[in-house]
């Protein structure tokens, strides 16, 4: 008896190397096949610039604010006592939009456009080649401001923040499904999201196969990841009897290893998915869509009604509902726990792949860590909405979305997502279970 | 390929003023995640706040660098208050979720524009270290004295004999405080909460201090490492939590010296992988990567190292299987 279970548990051990095995060399093949040469690293934080001189017939004009956006997120500063101006930014070979903040010029002046061709002199594209350095210059003049009304800001924040919100909720639905079903909270999720927007690369951009086959792709691509990691990773971890912390401190070395095999490939630089900087369609004032950001959202709402149905209607949504709710207790009644978890990593991966296109095309562009930057905001919506609760997940999505993006019309760009971030702890603070958590989740 | 250059350069990572802090912030963490059970995700946020304390008092306000320590030690006091009040109540992983957004939120208060004056934006912080070096009670010699790769400046000799001292001072309070009735209860709440409540223990109360004492260590980690150099945002990232967790989970979680040998065998590791691939690839021995390629193969395997320790030795180079570090 004795021998049989060390027999066992040899067995076990043997199983769980050689699932590591195959995983690895997975990834090595995916490697192998992916050899595009990589672009030059930019260390984190590396100090390249963005400056420029305000200046008004030769007088140079301190405290005007300026906005520079691009990869990085949004940065203001002022012009000091010399009129200069300088931002850091983290990528070169990149665009940036440089923004002259008209309101806080002297009193009937503005940015003027010589050609008269141009509708928002006062905002410029630049771009930051290989020497990582630029210069951007406003023709300064009397003239009338080309202001934004506060509700034109108003509704395409809200816009944006929806966009974003539902983005979030393919991302966060996968993650709240896996902790209800498993108690995994997967840091690794992170990089499931960047694994979608890199097969998206793979197939758009590398083969390259129209953007249309290649989405549909990158998401059946992911969906086999997910499944990899449970057969390969996580369900001999589950035989193994490792604990919920164990597994947790596992899925952050994976997160490591995944982020830094994608760095190998990919560089640390940001590439670009076809179509990622498309004409805008004017709504109505200044408020501006573009084609992608109705696709984004069309797809996310598709896909998030379609998965609804499917948890609500179908056999294998009720089981794992009822895993949920309580694993011993669907094990008992009949339900195959191991058949429904997997389903449950197949359907989280597609999801965050698909989220990890669409976040792609809102940043816009892929990066090696651009998971890993909206990790937290998608914790923060899932312990929002309530821990292992799906519909949770896509009520905290569209909180936290709207929160970051409408929050900015107030505070600093560069302090965005510390409103997401604080009312997750605010709301522990309140409600721990979330809003459409239950009492006893929280133990 | 020159192995000695390389083994030099290991060895002298040794004694870098950052390997001192991160030995702290590991012993801190082990009074958190070793010895209480605390998921401490937010081990860089505790960091930040230490250095930053540190520097800002004597930029901002001219304080002497003893203060501006003693600053950087209550700012962690007050941060672990603020992250225990909500979350010590809860299970777990909530700690772990809220202290890695608190970390977070730290860090980009520290990086915003916004307050660039004071905290120096994405450049950091630099030119504090005056008042800290005239304090150096060394002998004047110049050059760098010292043996082998441990050959150091006066004022890097200050900065190690300093981080040493606190490291020593920690590790004998730590000892002291673990063999104490105060640990037994702490180790008590690690193995199972209800028990200690049921001996009518305040177990919320034990749990705070455990994260005041801990926080402070690892403050104390932050303000060292500032010592020797700048103060930079993108130093406290979420990713220097959880190499420090690797480094605790190496040498061991719930032990006194398993922390220390843990972020040293980390540093000298890493130093070593390092400067050993970039070398091997010159050399043509790892043919299909690039010199930066061989750079990121370093993380994958610390990421790869972290998943194999907790999978197959959780309990580290230097715990024991009985001191089960994982309990729940």
């Amino acid at each position: 008896m004795l021998n049989q279970r060390s027999t066992l548990v040899l067995a076990r051990r043997r199983r769980l190397g050689t699932a590591l095995i195959a995983i690895a060399g997975v990834l090595f093949a995916i490697w192998a096949t992916m050899s595009a040469p990589a672009p030059a690293h930019s260390a984190e934080g590396d100090p390249y610039r963005v400056s420029g001189n305000v200046q008004l017939e030769g007088e140079p004009l301190p405290g005007i604010g300026i906005t520079v956006d691009g990869p990085g997120g949004a940065q203001t500063t002022e012009t000091d006592a010399e009129g200069k101006w300088s931002v850091a930014v983290p990528e070169r070979n990149a665009d940036y939009v440089v923004t002259l903040d008209e309101p806080t010029l002297p009193e009937g002046i503005a940015v003027v456009d010589e050609t008269g061709a141009d509708e928002t002199p006062n905002v410029k594209e630049v771009h930051v080649g290989p020497g990582g350095r630029v210069s951007v210059n406003f023709f300064i003049g009397a003239g009338e401001r080309h202001t934004t009304s506060f509700f034109d800001q108003l509704v395409e924040r809200v816009i944006n923040g929806l966009n974003f919100g539902l983005m979030l909720a393919l991302a966060s639905i996968g993650l709240s499904l896996v902790y209800g079903t498993t108690g995994i909270s997967n840091f690794a999720h992170a990089e499931m999201v960047t694994f979608g927007a890199l097969m998206a690369y793979l197939f758009a951009v590398v083969i390259p196969w129209p953007i249309w086959v290649a989405i549909p792709i990158a998401v059946a691509a992911s969906a086999a990841f997910g499944y990899l990691l449970d057969a390969g990773l996580w369900r001999p971890l589950r035989r193994k009897g490792l604990g919920l912390v164990q597994l947790m401190i596992v899925s952050i070395g994976l997160s490591l290893v995944l982020r830094y095999v994608f760095q190998m490939f990919i560089g640390g630089g940001t590439i670009q998915l076809p179509g990622s900087v498309p004409e805008s369609l004017q709504l109505f004032g200044s408020v501006r869509l573009t084609a992608v950001d109705l696709a984004s959202m069309a797809t996310s709402i598709v896909v998030i009604v379609a998965f609804a149905i499917w948890l609500q209607r179908s056999r294998i949504g009720k089981a794992t509902r009822a895993v949920s709710d309580n694993p011993s207790l669907a094990a008992a009644s009949g339900i195959d726990v191991d058949r429904v978890v997997r389903v449950v990593w197949i359907v989280s991966g597609a999801l965050a792949g698909l989220g990890g296109v669409l976040w792609a095309y809102f940043r816009p562009g892929i990066k090696w860590d651009m998971g890993t930057s909206i990790l937290l905001l998608i914790f923060a919506a899932v312990i929002l909405g309530g821990l292992g609760t799906a519909y949770g997940a896509l009520v905290g999505s569209l909180i936290v979305g709207l929160l970051v993006e409408v929050s900015s019309l107030w505070i600093p760009a560069d302090l965005k997502y510390v409103a997401a971030l604080v009312i997750l702890i605010l709301i522990l603070l309140f409600r721990p279970q979330g809003i459409l958590g239950r009492r006893e989740r929280i133990g | 390929m020159d192995i000695l250059q390389i083994l030099s350069n290991t060895a002298a990572q040794i004694l870098n003023p950052t390997t001192i802090g991160f030995v702290l912030a590991a012993i801190g963490l082990a009074v958190h995640f070793g010895f209480t059970g605390l998921l401490n995700m937010g081990v860089a946020g505790f960091m930040a706040v230490g250095a930053y304390g540190f520097a800002i008092s004597i930029l901002t306000f001219g304080l002497p660098w003893w203060v501006g320590a003693l600053i950087g030690i209550a700012a962690a006091v007050v941060f672990a208050l603020i992250l225990g009040i909500p979350t010590l109540r809860l299970r777990g992983d909530y700690l772990a979720v809220v202290t890695i957004a608190a970390a977070e939120v730290v860090r980009l208060l520290f990086l915003t524009t916004a307050f660039r004056d004071v905290t120096g934006s994405a450049d950091g912080l630099s030119g504090f270290h005056t008042d800290f070096r005239a304090s150096n009670p060394l002998p004047a010699f110049s050059g760098n004295v010292g043996f082998g790769p441990w050959s150091y400046s006066r004022d890097q000799w200050w900065v190690i004999i300093v981080g040493t001292a606190v490291v020593v001072v920690v590790l004998l309070f730590v000892w002291a405080l673990m063999r104490s009735p105060w640990g037994r209860v702490i180790k008590g709440i690690r193995e199972d909460e209800d028990a200690v409540r049921a001996l009518g223990k305040n177990v919320f109360s034990f749990k705070m201090q455990a994260l005041v004492v801990g926080g402070v260590i690892i403050a104390l980690g932050g303000i060292v490492t500032a010592m020797g150099t700048n103060v930079n945002p993108n130093v406290y990232v979420t990713s220097q939590t959880f190499y420090i967790w690797t480094a605790l989970l190496l040498g061991g979680a719930a032990t006194i010296f398993g922390p220390v040998l843990g972020a040293v065998l980390f540093w000298v590791v890493r130093a070593f992988l390092s400067n050993l691939l970039p070398a091997l690839v010159d050399i043509g021995a790892l043919p299909f990567l690039s010199g930066e390629q061989s750079q990121m193969l370093v993380f994958v395997l610390i990421g790869a190292a972290l998943m194999l320790l907790v999978i197959f030795r959780p309990q580290g180079i230097l715990g024991s299987r009985k001191e089960l570090t994982f309990v729940k």
